[in-house]
């Protein structure tokens, strides 16, 4: 019981951490930030379940006024920003993820790297794009050319999770809880 | 870093957190029956009224918070410029500002323990599920690490440095995930032989 509450409160600081690492741009312009990294990463480290819990945990946070996402944004304001529907993907995508790595028998890294495509692109990008659609009043294909400039940076941080988790599953292989 | 909310005491920090949040979920909800640039206008400038009640430097504050949403504001307004279709553009601008902006509002003009004391109001249906001193030290344990996990990542980036002229980057997400899943391991422990989450 305490293992799985520390693993989710201190992924939830994980996400906020790797948010405040300065985003490397692309292409001189798109913003491609290590916070979905982190999100990511709750999903293939902690599996499904916590890490859902581990984003939620984050969100709420969030909510209640800390300036925890990239860019210090943070408060009620951002449930209700053109972006919102990105922030209700984050916890879909690290349990997609999650699911990924608990169902297959894959190595990490392909494993990881096949959650970071299904679930930091497909839901995320779903849920988000959703999101705008709304908020801007605009068709799903409209809002979806905006999310566009971000699918090369996505494609990376996918790679990039895959990278990741299989650095940890080398250096602590019983700690991948998504494994266990 | 800490909070959102603004140090610049205003008539609204006084008001009680659970009625700026309900009055909040209304007006959100209202903005989105209304239809007019008009009505939506004038939300807009009530809100506005109500920022300049804390005073230049609130309202400011307040101006900056609203920042992240200039990119999509252009790229609307270009977007129904082009379409020839100004009334629609300024419907969905206005709305969604003034949501933003009113939603900010609440979050600068509350306190943390104002809104941990309406979340544990709130979550009190859910206690079977979700004990809420599990859900309290969860929280605490969260807004303890973030610092030392930052400290953490900080001094990972330093040893790197000195090793490389590169910047360090993507490359700290591991060895950061790593002091997590560490310490999480240690703070599990030290939870258990005082007596668990109870």
């Amino acid at each position: 019981m305490e293992r799985s509450l520390t693993h989710i409160a201190l992924f939830a600081a994980l996400i906020a951490v790797l948010g405040l690492v300065p985003p490397l741009y692309l292409a001189g312009a798109v913003p491609i930030t290590a916070q979905t990294l982190g999100v990511m990463l709750c999903g293939t480290v902690l599996g499904a379940k916590r890490g859902l819990l581990a984003v939620l945990l984050f969100l709420l946070l969030v909510a209640l006024g800390l300036p925890l996402l990239s860019g210090g944004r943070g408060g009620l304001g951002v449930f209700v920003g053109p972006s919102a529907g990105f922030l209700v993907g984050f916890p879909l995508a690290a349990f997609t993820a999650g699911w990924i790595m608990e169902r297959t028998t894959l190595p990490p890294f392909w494993a990881a790297t096949a959650g970071g495509v299904i679930g930091g692109i497909g839901v995320m990008y779903l849920c988000g794009i959703t999101g705008m659609a709304i908020v801007l009043n605009k068709t799903w294909a409209e809002a979806s050319l905006l999310a566009l400039a971000f699918l090369p940076g996505d494609v990376i941080k996918a790679v990039l999770t895959g990278l990741v988790t299989q650095s940890i599953a080398r250096a602590r292989p019983a700690a991948l809880l998504a494994r266990a | 870093m800490l909070t959102l909310t603004s140090p610049v005491e205003t008539p609204l920090h006084r008001v009680a957190a659970g009625a700026k949040l309900a009055a909040l979920a209304l007006f959100t909800l209202v903005l989105f029956q209304l239809t007019t640039p008009l009505a939506l206008g004038l939300a807009l400038i009530a809100i506005a009224a109500l920022y300049l009640t804390g005073g230049a430097r609130f309202a400011r504050h307040g101006a900056r918070m609203l920042r992240p949403l200039w990119p999509f504001v252009a790229l609307i307004a270009l977007w129904h410029l082009w379409r020839d279709d100004l009334t629609a553009g300024g419907v969905i601008l206005l709305r969604m500002t003034a949501a933003v902006a009113a939603a900010n509002l609440v979050t600068m003009t509350t306190r943390l323990s104002d809104m941990i004391t309406v979340l544990e109001r709130l979550a009190r249906p859910l206690s079977p599920v979700l004990p809420p001193r599990r859900l309290a030290l969860a929280i605490a344990l969260v807004i303890r690490f973030i610092p030392v996990l930052s400290d953490r990542t900080a001094l990972l980036s330093q040893a790197w440095r000195a090793r490389s002229a590169r910047k360090p980057g993507w490359r700290l997400a591991a060895p950061a995930a790593l002091a997590a899943l560490d310490d999480a391991e240690q703070v599990a422990q030290a939870l258990r032989a005082r007596g668990g989450t109870g």
